[in-house]
């Protein structure tokens, strides 16, 4: 059998596209199920889309789902009780419009907190979710006094009953850490959302916001949305619909 | 010189002497300690290890036993700051393999790392934020009052 210099040219360029092609998806695919050995990169960017049309007055599941899930327990003083997200009630003063948010750490690509924190236990991974080293951290709140969203908690009580998977104790300040436990295992979800979908409001979306093919991305491309206290270019990984 | 090293011979026999003396001493405390649970003044470490988990640490004992706060150290780093979860090395192994029976738990009396870190005089302080039960026993223990907002009660005593 003879090729001529077409067909040959043909069929190498074939090859040269399957090869480009096949790490390329071989990257995506790695990208959806990354191994507890890799470390996170910055392919991702974990965040949230919380339609507040769709957040129903009264209903905290959102709020009791965070708390059974990272272990967060009462003492029965809410002025010093650790919160993680919270419940924010809008009202517009000239027509009485009332209307309802969790809040919760914004999860910014320039996190305030991390800029302030004198031992660098306030971070950022590299997938744009924003934790506390607790077993760095001193317990000096900055990162509290800095974060325009007043969404960090310090632990002023002995902790007991945590969960293996989010550490908690006295002495630290912690906040909303997206779930990271489950973003590791590959969940692709959040106790907060997942509860909300439960009470059948779809209120809030995780996602990957990097990814253009995920629906958190794709309802941000497609539809309006804000950040909250944009003028402070924060770049919130949280991004919010209908305030 | 001569007088050195004859010191030094004296001093070395000492040393050896000694040793023995002190290893045969430990041994017997050992046995002692194993049988009864206690010994004369300090009580023995409690050595459990869940047994459908195999009788094999992720590394020798005498590595474990000298260097185990490294791996754990260095893996609580690669866990916070890069997301990786291999279990080799992660507390959460630790406890799942040396939580008490009957406890479920390594702190205690007779938990495992508790009454080690006794024994040697060492403060332990993961256990202070680090959950010391066994994930299962975790699970079965009720949350004693988590955290509802307000509203929460009337919003549940919507549903049905």
């Amino acid at each position: 059998m003879s090729i001529n210099r077409r067909q040959f040219l043909g069929l190498g360029g074939a090859a040269v596209a399957a090869t480009a092609l096949v790490p390329g998806l071989r990257l995506i695919e790695l990208a959806q199920a990354r191994s507890p050995e890799e470390a996170v990169t910055s392919l991702h960017r974990w965040g949230l889309l919380i339609d507040s049309s769709k957040c129903a007055d009264g209903c905290t599941s959102c709020v009791s789902a965070c708390a059974d899930e990272n272990g967060i327990q009462s003492h029965g003083r809410p002025a010093t009780d650790a919160q993680w997200i919270r419940k924010v009630t809008l009202k517009d003063k000239q027509t009485g419009h009332v209307q309802t948010l969790p809040l919760m750490c914004q999860h910014c690509a320039e996190p305030p907190c991390v800029d302030v924190c004198p031992t660098g236990a306030s971070f950022k991974r590299a997938d744009g979710i924003v934790l506390v080293d607790k077993h760095i951290c001193i317990g000096c709140r900055y990162c509290m006094m800095a974060c325009p969203y007043k969404a960090r908690s310090f632990i002023h009580e002995v902790t007991t009953g945590q969960k293996a998977h989010a550490p908690r104790g006295k002495g630290t300040v912690e906040s909303c850490t997206l779930c990271v436990h489950k973003v590791d295992r590959g969940d692709g979800s959040t106790a907060c959302a997942d509860a909300c979908k439960k009470e059948g409001h779809q209120a809030i979306l995780f996602g990957d916001l990097k990814d253009p093919s995920s629906e958190i991305s794709k309802r941000l491309a497609s539809q309006p949305s804000t950040q909250l206290r944009a003028d402070l270019k924060l770049n919130t990984g949280v991004r919010y619909q209908g305030i | 010189m001569r007088t050195v090293n004859l010191h030094r011979t004296l001093t070395g026999f000492m040393l050896a002497a000694g040793l023995i003396l002190a290893s045969s001493s430990s041994l017997a405390h050992e046995k002692e300690g194993h049988a009864t649970g206690v010994s004369g003044r300090v009580p023995m470490p409690v050595h459990s290890v869940n047994a459908d988990k195999g009788d094999k640490c992720v590394r020798p004992e005498e590595v474990m036993r000298r260097d185990h706060m490294k791996f754990i150290l260095h893996q609580r780093d690669k866990t916070m700051h890069e997301g990786i979860r291999t279990t080799q090395y992660s507390l959460k192994n630790c406890v799942d393999c040396h939580a008490d029976a009957k406890t479920g738990s390594v702190l205690g009396k007779d938990g495992f790392c508790e009454s080690c870190h006794a024994y040697a005089a060492v403060k332990l302080d993961c256990f202070e934020c680090h959950s010391a039960s066994r994930e299962a026993a975790t699970a079965a223990i009720p949350a004693a009052s988590p955290v509802r907002a307000k509203g929460s009660e009337s919003a549940k005593g919507k549903k049905p």
